[in-house]
């Protein structure tokens, strides 16, 4: 494998990660995910009663509010937000159908790149640590695409000017069940391989797509594997507070 | 006694505009089992699609596109500008999508639609990511001049499938631009030359001619909807707001994948319905590069 990138990680090797959650003492839930130099703070508040105008009261609704360290709210954080305000609120409507509340969330960006998958892991963690049932735990990974085809995941902002293209995949964590034998297979792939948002950018064959596709899979059981053991390790800690 | 059931034992009894109004996505996976949608179409199968080039006079460059009766209007407007430091051999695009009140029940006046920047964002994204104009086309005289290109796409009526529209009716636009012939006065300023005078004026230093930006590949796109097993494509506004899960395929006329886009939603994308889409898309990309060539060789006749 051919080692060319500038700090010296493989083309599999993510950034070191950093994930803490309870960090804002006012907020219902907050975590913070650091990759590298990339940090994102999010915190929820929420569920709230009452519901605007327009809004389904069977549904929960979700508000957004997107704070980047330095600058406007740009063309990118508007797609960032849309994306998160879907893949949150149609990932978890079923299971939030009864709480009828409202959820706001705040974030705080310390800006480089791949900010929307870590706004996705960061918001993920906030929202276990508010302790609001979601379908799925999500698990966000960016994979680019090198002129030559390779595939590197997780791309700091010096090296994507030299990308053709990038993919930000969204995938949801596996499932462990108390239950044996719960059926975690959906037709041929197990339900882990299902991509849960996709966002690409620049040009890239449907091959090199379907490639970004494997490499994100393996990289977010990593990735899951740290979120849960992060999460898991608070709630023990907190029930033993409590006894 | 699940609700399910008491639909199914309804939907007998009940007159099929109230089953289709409680019960709307009983309503749509009972038409989908029997593999039809309740406007007649099968699954895979897009709205009927017309384009019509040169729909504004006033414009360097516009298209009016219909897919169903999602209709989308786009211009062109050029304008001379200094280019930037940082690339002064290259012109400038411009893209913006508009959302007025009158193209859907959900837009009020006064507030703009959530929907737009989301997709003016991919509009600029897929037409930057496709490159398919060379910015350098658009120079005039390096460092000095060059184009800036507004293109901005209306949305007449939005039924489902904005992206889709937006993003045929632009491209046909850019197909239909023509680039006015500008000549430099003797103070170093770009003038228009008009038709008449163009011959009076032949001593000067003329830039450029009338002509057309050439194309090197048009991204063309498809939003399919995911529902169990099910894949629709192009789907209306009201099967758009019954089942949640949409993926939007863009793949320009060499193969290449532009953009795939799933903004969530219930429904996870295998990997097999990710390969079917993108052979339906395929397909349309076909069927929408020859309704364009066909109206760009009518407009030349």
């Amino acid at each position: 494998m051919e080692n060319d990138r500038p700090d010296g990680r493989t083309a599999n090797q993510v950034r070191p990660l950093a994930c803490s959650s309870s960090i804002l003492h006012r907020a219902h839930g907050s975590a913070s995910w650091t990759q590298g130099e990339t940090k994102v703070l999010a915190a929820v508040y929420g569920p709230k009663a009452g519901t605007k105008k327009n809004e389904n009261p069977e549904k929960a609704s979700i508000e957004i509010i997107w704070k980047p360290k330095t600058g406007q709210i740009g063309w990118t954080n508007t797609l960032l937000i849309s994306t998160i305000t879907f893949h949150l609120k149609k990932q978890n409507y079923y299971f939030f159908s009864h709480c009828l509340g409202k959820v706001e969330r705040e974030q705080v960006m310390f800006s480089d790149m791949s900010l929307l998958p870590c706004a996705i892991n960061a918001s993920s963690a906030a929202l276990v640590d508010a302790g609001i049932p979601l379908k799925h735990l999500a698990v966000a990974i960016c994979c680019s695409v090198t002129d030559s085809g390779c595939i590197m995941l997780d791309p700091t902002k010096g090296e994507e000017e030299k990308m053709k293209a990038f993919a930000y995949l969204v995938f949801p964590n596996a499932i462990v069940s108390v239950l044996p034998e719960r059926p975690l297979q959906v037709g041929s792939e197990p339900m882990t391989n299902g991509i849960m948002t996709s966002v690409t950018q620049g040009a890239m064959s449907v091959d090199e797509y379907f490639h970004c596709l494997e490499r994100g899979r393996a990289a977010s059981a990593k990735l899951s594997e740290i979120l849960r053991k992060n999460l898991g390790s608070k709630s023990t800690s907190e029930a033993s507070k409590a006894g | 006694m699940g609700v399910p059931n008491a639909s199914e034992d309804l939907s007998s009894e009940m007159e099929v505009d109230a089953f289709r109004r409680l019960f709307p996505l009983r309503f749509f996976e009972r038409h989908l089992a029997e593999s039809i949608r309740p406007d007649g179409r099968p699954l895979g199968k897009a709205r009927e699609t017309s384009i019509f080039l040169g729909a504004v006079a006033s414009a360097n460059g516009s298209a009016l596109v219909k897919i169903g009766s999602t209709t989308m209007l786009t211009a062109i407007k050029m304008e001379v500008m200094t280019p930037s430091l940082e690339a002064p051999d290259e012109g400038c695009l411009a893209i913006d999508f508009h959302m007025p009140p009158i193209c859907s029940p959900i837009v009020r006046p006064g507030r703009p639609a959530e929907a737009s920047p989301v997709v003016s964002k991919q509009l600029s994204d897929t037409i930057s990511s496709s490159r398919m104009i060379d910015l350098k086309d658009l120079s005039l005289v390096s460092g000095k001049a060059a184009w800036m290109a507004y293109l901005d796409v209306y949305c007449l009526d939005a039924d489902g499938a904005l992206f889709d529209a937006a993003l045929l009716s632009a491209v046909a636009a850019i197909s239909n631009l023509e680039i006015p012939a500008v000549a430099m006065n003797d103070d170093g300023k770009i003038v228009l030359v008009s038709d008449e005078d163009g011959q009076k004026r032949a001593q000067e230093p003329v830039n450029k001619e009338k002509r057309k930006l050439t194309l090197r590949s048009i991204p063309f796109s498809l939003t399919c909807i995911l529902h169990k097993n099910y894949i629709l494509a192009d789907p209306t506004a009201e099967e758009e707001s019954i089942m949640e899960t949409h993926v939007t395929i863009v793949l320009d006329t060499s193969g290449q994948l532009i953009s795939l886009y799933k903004p969530g939603g219930p429904v996870l994308a295998y990997t097999s319905a990710i390969q079917d889409c993108v052979a339906i898309t395929r397909q349309r990309v076909k069927e929408l590069k020859s309704f364009l060539d066909k109206e760009n060789s009518a407009m030349e006749v």
